[in-house]
């Protein structure tokens, strides 16, 4: 029947830039946040240049001193250069970060949706599985890997890969439950679409705006766990820079040498923070409701 | 003119403005719409003639901060809602106007039974509770010929079908014996017996009541059996208004010629329908002349400039078109 | 019109399983479909109408085999092509938002057969300029159309698998009056060109009097009354056709004339009624109602083809002659 109102809900066309910028425009947190992410990657990928040390290179002279004109945040007890380490050390929790969230989501996503087209007897199975690995304690689970497979930052990021699983696969499965009821898929059944072309053509696309929220807003959790889990000794293995294992170092000097966990854990927070805000940001301008304020 | 103790429903030269992206959208342009006491009064027109959002302003049912009012006034039963508080607007609504929706089912709760629903409404709006709240809401649904209302208070919404949940709905419209009521596509999505039936019920309890409807419908057929008088929309302003027999039988404005030719039942079977030329214009530039101008095969230079309403010689109708102008030179 | 049948539904029957108990056996079941025996004949344009529940849509879910019937059959005469496509009626969620429209429009035909990108976009852009589009849209999205615009997408999808049926499914119910004019206007220049024939499913009276040939009136999953579009329209046999005429909306017609019924809730599909489906409801019931009807030609009739399903048909036609 002829739906009137003046408020069309249509998505939010991808190629459509100038309707996108007008609406990050009016959200300044968006804004804050993808600045904040920039900044990150900018020093993510310009580390060789924009460190002013080698992050390994020891000077037992300049051991633990405080942050100066020198060593702009310090340096550590075997007279390495914080700030050099800050940065390099983001090429690491950033990256490990992006792999976690695009295996998990990944596989999350392939599995989530076969699962919600398939229905029945194999939909039951997967899904009673993934509450399985949801019944575990995540930081468990990964404990409990990173134990069995040697302590080593990939398999930390295979474990914590692992753990988020069955977030991305339920989410994607309702999305394909809700998807799988539209008259566009039903056509494409009709058309004489496989099971896998309408994962391919229908489901896959339509379901994937809430699969990138919930990535992006992973991504800043997923940081948290590599930094907790070298924290704890179960990721980043010295020497190698990662804000974690500093901050984890750092603690035996908390009381008088503040600067060196204070650093990278600011770094920590800095960056979860951004790609909360982010994650928050897309999630309004992916949702469909929105189109036209 | 009518006598001014029986408007119930004055809206006046509204100007209604949406701020997006695009610009501003130009959705309602000095639209003026008078409901008088225990009047049928229909608006018509297709999607974006504005023709809800004309109605929904009856009750400031627009989401606040999402438009501009950039002229003209709405007054119900005297009081001037543009300028009344949220506060004074929940007393308002539900007391001096009530709204039927399109679809029954996203106007209730679909937690909570019937019953409670109804219950709660009356409580609020009427003050009444207990025994007497409970045979007032047997005695609307009995009015709305639901057979064993004692039977659907224990419902939930779901459980009922399309028809009876709009028969529930109008029932609880009427629980505090508004003096107007807003009807949105209300009987749109219903099938035609259904459709016949509930357009009986809401006739006769407004007859009874005295209550005066606004009923919004792109429908042309229903407004000419349900409606005393109709509005044409077009591009949000009035393109004619007057007695439904006069409007529909003898149409002055080309538009609303175009919507009855357009018709099937206007053309033999098999034979070609007349469509309307062309598309609604771009409303989010400011409208210069007339609206429909583009599409009209009898547009000329005049048409340029903006035709106020012009009686047409008969009682009450008026056409926003020069060539209504001239006929009744 | 010929005469030749090109699809044949002989005792149609769907029943849906609803609720299970501990041993996952079904409680009850929804008749939704109870014996449609038609043939649709090539180049026709049959029309369907009945209100909800009367299995309009599921007889579209088996004719697009979405759904096995239960009992009947669904035959296809030899030499026909079997090509049966769809038009929705939601141009909104019909068209999948995330693709282009000349995906869209070629997406029967790139499901079942390799060609390259370079080929869909060409007879995507042909078909577009056949349904009134132009060439250099089909690089754009569902949401950048409107709605008249969008109903043209979906035609222009299934006319890409060359069909030979194409079901229209309510096409024009959410659409403004010009607009439907112009889609209507369109569907006939495209069966007179291409020699289509269309099973047209609408609730619209108006539509289907201006649009088909043959008109079939379905009540509770049954064909109860079937003939040439002229007869059934002026010369109703079955109760319920003239009541839901009655119903239909009419400029100029007072909301009092005609025939109308207390009770407007259908009874339940669960379990079917004995006899005459219409039985509780008809304003005409006698003796004899309680036994199974049968859809047959009646004494009276105008045109050999009509048939109805009520033992009164005869008395009835002449009562408004």
């Amino acid at each position: 029947m002829s739906a009137a109102g003046p408020i069309v809900a249509a998505p939010v066309a991808i190629s459509d830039w100038g309707f996108l910028f007008y609406r990050i425009r009016k959200s300044p947190l968006t804004v804050l946040g993808i600045l904040m992410i920039l900044t990150v990657l900018v020093f993510v990928a310009f580390a060789p240049w924009l460190a002013t040390h080698d992050p390994n290179a020891i000077s037992l002279r300049a051991r633990l001193a405080p942050p100066s004109g020198a060593h702009w945040f310090g340096t550590d007890e075997v007279g390495r250069d914080l700030y050099s380490r800050v940065v390099f050390g983001g090429r690491l929790s950033v990256g490990v970060g992006f792999f976690v969230v695009v295996i998990a989501g990944g596989v999350g996503a392939v599995v989530g949706c076969l699962s919600g087209i398939l229905g029945g007897r194999v939909d039951t199975v997967l899904m009673r599985i993934m509450d399985v690995v949801l019944s575990v304690p995540s930081l468990v689970v990964t404990m409990a890997l990173a134990a069995a497979l040697g302590p080593s930052l990939f398999n930390a990021m295979l474990a914590m890969a692992i753990v988020r699983i069955p977030f991305y696969v339920r989410l994607a499965r309702g999305q394909a439950l809700v998807i799988r009821e539209m008259p566009y898929v039903k056509g494409a059944y009709i058309f004489g679409a496989s099971n896998w072309q309408v994962l391919r053509w229908h489901v896959a696309r339509n379901a994937m705006p809430p699969l990138i929220v919930q990535a992006t807003l992973d991504l800043g959790g997923a940081i948290l766990m590599a930094s907790a889990l070298s924290f704890i000794g179960l990721g980043a293995q010295q020497p190698t820079a990662e804000w974690g294992a500093m901050v984890s170092t750092g603690r035996n000097f908390i009381l008088d040498q503040w600067w060196y966990s204070a650093f990278p854990g600011f770094a920590i927070l800095f960056t979860a923070t951004g790609f909360n805000l982010l994650g928050d940001g897309v999630r309004d301008l992916l949702d469909p409701r929105q189109k036209g304020r | 003119m009518a006598d001014p103790s029986r408007v119930v429903l004055e809206i006046r030269n509204l100007t209604l403005r949406f701020p997006t992206y695009g610009g501003a959208v130009h959705a309602v342009n000095g639209a003026s719409i008078r409901v008088d006491a225990g009047e049928r009064v229909g608006i018509v027109g297709e999607s974006g003639s504005a023709k809800s959002v004309t109605s929904l302003m009856a009750m400031r049912l627009l989401p606040e901060g999402r438009f501009e009012v950039a002229g003209g006034s709405v007054a119900l039963c005297g009081r001037d809602i543009l300028a009344a508080s949220e506060k004074e607007m929940v007393n308002i609504r539900g007391r001096d106007v009530a709204m039927i929706f399109q679809e029954p089912l996203t106007a209730l709760n679909p937690t909570r039974r019937i019953g409670r629903q109804m219950l709660e409404v009356i409580r609020l709006h009427r003050g009444l509770s207990g025994r007497a709240a409970r045979d007032l809401a047997i005695r609307l649904l009995g009015d709305m010929r639901i057979a064993d209302p004692e039977q659907v208070f224990g419902r939930y919404p779901f459980e009922l079908s399309g028809g009876m949940r709009q028969r529930v709905l109008i029932g609880l419209a009427f629980s505090c014996e508004p003096k107007l009521i807003v009807a949105d596509e209300a009987t749109t999505a219903l099938d035609v017996t259904v459709q016949r039936q509930v357009l009986h019920l809401l006739r006769a309890k407004a007859n009874s009541l005295g209550t005066a409807i606004l009923f919004i419908t792109h429908d042309l057929a229903v407004a000419s059996q349900f409606c005393d008088r109709l509005y044409v929309m077009y591009a949000g302003a009035v393109v004619e208004e007057g007695p439904t027999a006069e409007v529909l039988g003898a149409p002055a404005h080309p538009y609303t010629q175009a919507l009855l030719d357009a018709l099937p039942e206007r053309a033999a079977p098999g034979e070609r329908l007349r469509s309307i030329a062309g598309s609604v214009p771009d409303l989010t530039a400011e409208l210069s002349g007339c609206a429909f101008a583009p599409r009209c095969a009898q547009a000329s230079a005049v048409c340029e400039r903006r035709p106020a309403l012009i009686p047409t010689g008969s009682d009450g109708h008026r056409a926003a078109c020069w060539l209504a102008a001239k006929a009744v030179q | 019109m010929t005469h030749s049948p090109l699809l044949v539904l002989d005792g149609v029957s769907v029943r849906f399983p609803v609720g299970m108990d501990w041993l996952g056996r079904p409680i009850a079941h929804v008749h939704a479909l109870n014996g449609v025996d038609i043939a649709v004949e090539a180049g026709e344009v049959l029309g369907v109408v009945g209100e909800s529940g009367c299995g309009k849509s599921t007889l579209a879910n088996v004719l697009t085999r979405l759904v096995k019937p239960t009992a009947g059959s669904l035959a296809w005469t030899v030499g026909a092509r079997q090509r049966l496509q769809i038009v929705f009626q939601d141009p909104q969620s019909s068209l999948d938002p995330r693709l282009p429209v000349w995906r869209i429009i070629t997406e029967p035909v790139f499901l079942r057969e390799h060609r390259t990108v370079a080929d869909l976009k060409r007879l995507a852009g042909d078909l577009a300029e056949q349904v009134g589009l132009r060439r250099e849209q089909i690089g754009r999205y569902p949401h950048e159309f409107s709605g008249g615009q969008r109903q043209r997408i979906a035609i222009a999808r299934a006319l890409s698998a060359q069909p030979d049926v194409i079901v229209l499914d309510e096409p024009t119910s959410a659409l403004d009056v010009s607009v439907q004019a112009q889609i209507l206007n369109l569907l006939a220049d495209l069966r007179r060109a291409r020699g289509l024939t269309y099973i047209l499913i609408s609730h619209n009276i108006s539509v289907v009097r201006h649009f088909c040939d043959r008109i079939a009136v379905m009540y509770l999953g049954q064909i109860v009354e079937l003939g040439p579009a002229a007869d059934v329209l002026a010369r109703p046999a079955h109760p319920y056709t003239r009541l839901l005429l009655d119903a239909v909306p009419e400029i100029g017609r007072s909301l009092d004339a005609g025939l109308a019924i207390a009770d407007t809730e259908l009874p339940s599909n669960r379990r079917l009624p004995a006899g005459c489906f219409f039985r509780d409801r008809c304003p005409f019931v006698v003796d004899g109602c309680e036994r199974p009807q049968s859809l047959a030609p009646f004494a009276g009739l105008t045109a050999d083809n009509h048939l109805a399903r009520c033992h009164r048909a005869a008395d009835l036609v002449e009562d408004i002659v």
